[in-house]
């Protein structure tokens, strides 16, 4: 599974696991078929080409629904996550608005769920942002709150892709069931880190995508259930009718053998696999807060993906971190490594205060990764911590006993 | 994002980081932004009494690798200046000088704020004293 540590490590490090990871060579082995000579479109009925491909499609239906405890019929193929949690929402808003025209999400969903939503706000939609706490994770109470009469969908993330804070999704799709409301899961994040049950978890609509789990981009799926509750879609794209009517288009077939051929290797091997990146995100963050003061884990440290540690390095901006780390492939919560110039929304809906954001790390380890990289990635985090200490004059203040938050800064108020 | 060579050499060989005793009647202390926007530059200046000559000049900056190169450069500029000639430094001189591009100009008038910053807290100490 994982490389060897032998204390040698191969640079720049990859450890941005949550924006994709490196395909595994088994899944390309079993795709490349499907570029050349089994070709055929899995629409075509009436010929071996079409019936191939077909064959190969229904083979990875059967890979991803096992992994997330269904049928194979309740699979539909999309282009990735993004179009499924279009697909869910939108389809479930037009679908179900003569019941009602009320959504509930949360605070630090990804963009996919949170512009789909205020889209809908602007076609007569009323939608519920419920705040997180201090972990990251939605209070169930405020849940069962904002559920009235004119609520259809619930749609809540199983992990963040930023802090790797799961929510309690079967409590959450339990109080959905209860109340006759619609939920829907983005499950990017969790899919093959750990276990996600449809069944179990109460859930009626989940977004999947490839890329995140070692297997291609541009592949994804929705899981929409067919009873108890049945739920329907109006479909987002019109054409020959493909995938029960509700997605359009011909399927991208080397893509799902690739999405389904890295279910099947998530399905066997998460349960070791989780272990081995846990052990490996601990001695990281181990070695990181045993060599400096002044460190935040961001988001809850119980309820939390195995491959994930967001952390705050206070006093320190997070571009000049990156900058001093450029071996290393992770991300910043910081407003200058943002499109936006805007610290995360994520960090700050946890409430931590934006100087915390503009100082966090999140590094997303994965399967390819190394003991002996995460030692390297660990010195040479804390060696650039301390020089840009040695800069701050944050640092200085606090050392010289000064609380920061006390001070009125000049600029405060005009960014 | 890449970086000039400037920036990434600033970055890397900090000039004249540090403190000066701000307590002394010789030195200029300015502190400017504030860490809810990613930005805190601190730069201290030494002036002889006589010659109005900045001696000596100190930064530390809480900020991306932009933030840091401006105030370095801003030190290092400001020193062997006089007070009035220091006050002449223009932030579109540091963004020529380190090529900062659009997004990081606000590094620049920062460090340009810091500079007036500094010379006010000087001049005001030399007021007090008078």
């Amino acid at each position: 599974m994982a490389n060897e540590s032998n204390g040698a490590v191969k640079l720049p490090i990859y450890m941005d696991n949550h924006a994709t990871t490196q395909m595994d060579p088994r899944v390309l082995e079993a795709m490349l078929p499907y570029f050349s000579e089994t070709f055929g479109n899995a629409a075509s009925r009436n010929h071996e080409f079409g019936w191939a491909a077909e064959q190969a499609v229904e083979q990875a239906r059967e890979q991803i629904a096992k992994l997330i405890g269904t049928t194979s019929k309740e699979i539909i193929f999309t282009s990735g996550a993004t179009e499924s949690d279009n697909l869910a929402i939108k389809g479930v808003a037009e679908m179900y608005r003569e019941k009602g025209n009320h959504i509930i999400t949360q605070a630090t969903e990804h963009k996919a769920v949170l512009d789909t939503c205020k889209r809908l706000e602007k076609h007569g939609f009323r939608v519920t942002y419920l705040p997180v706490q201090k972990d990251g994770r939605i209070d169930l109470d405020d849940l069962k709150r904002a559920i009235d009469d004119k609520t259809i969908l619930v749609t809540i993330m199983a992990a963040n892709n930023e802090i790797g804070a799961l929510q309690p999704i079967r409590e959450i799709g339990q109080i959905c069931h209860e109340k006759g409301v619609i939920f829907h899961s983005d499950a990017v994040q969790a899919i093959g880190k750990v276990p996600f049950n449809v069944i179990q978890d109460n859930v009626d609509l989940a977004s999947i995508t490839g890329h995140k789990i070692y297997g291609p981009k541009g592949c994804g799926a929705l899981y929409v259930r067919r009873k108890s509750p049945r739920v329907q879609l109006v479909a987002q794209i019109d054409g020959g009718g493909h995938e029960r009517g509700m997605r359009s288009g011909t399927l991208n077939v080397p893509g799902i053998v690739g999405l389904g051929k890295a279910c099947e290797i998530a399905m066997n091997e998460m349960a070791e696999e989780s272990k081995y990146l846990s052990g490996l995100r601990d001695s990281l963050r181990d070695q990181i807060m045993s060599n400096l003061d002044e460190v935040y884990i961001n988001g809850s440290v119980e309820h939390r993906l195995p491959n994930n540690l967001n952390i705050s390095f206070a006093f320190v901006e997070g571009e000049s971190l990156l900058m001093g780390i450029n071996d290393i492939a992770v991300s910043s919560g910081s407003a200058c490594t943002s499109a936006t110039l805007e610290p995360s929304y994520v960090l700050k809906a946890l409430g931590a205060g934006d100087d915390l954001a503009h100082s966090s790390i999140r590094f997303g380890l994965g399967r390819f990764n190394t003991q002996a990289e995460v030692d390297y990635v660990a010195k040479k985090v804390v060696d650039t911590v301390k020089r840009l200490r040695e800069l701050s004059p944050l640092y200085e203040m606090h050392k010289e006993g000064i609380d920061i938050t006390k001070v009125q800064w000049a600029a405060e108020g005009q960014h | 994002m890449a970086y000039s060579d400037k920036v990434l050499d600033h970055y890397t060989n900090p000039r004249n980081v540090g403190s000066l005793d701000k307590a002394s009647a010789e030195v200029g202390t300015g502190l400017v932004g504030a860490p809810e926007c990613g930005d805190v530059m601190k730069l201290q200046i030494k002036v002889n009494p006589e010659t109005k000559i900045i001696e000596d000049a100190k930064f530390k900056t809480f900020g991306c690798g932009s933030a840091i190169a401006s105030s370095s450069l801003a030190t290092e500029w400001v020193k062997g200046k006089t007070v009035d000639e220091a006050l002449e430094i223009k932030n579109t001189d540091i963004v020529k000088e380190l090529s900062l591009p659009p997004v990081k100009i606000h590094c620049s008038v920062l460090a340009e704020d810091a500079i007036r910053a500094a010379i006010g807290d000087w001049k005001k100490k030399q007021q007090d004293e008078a």
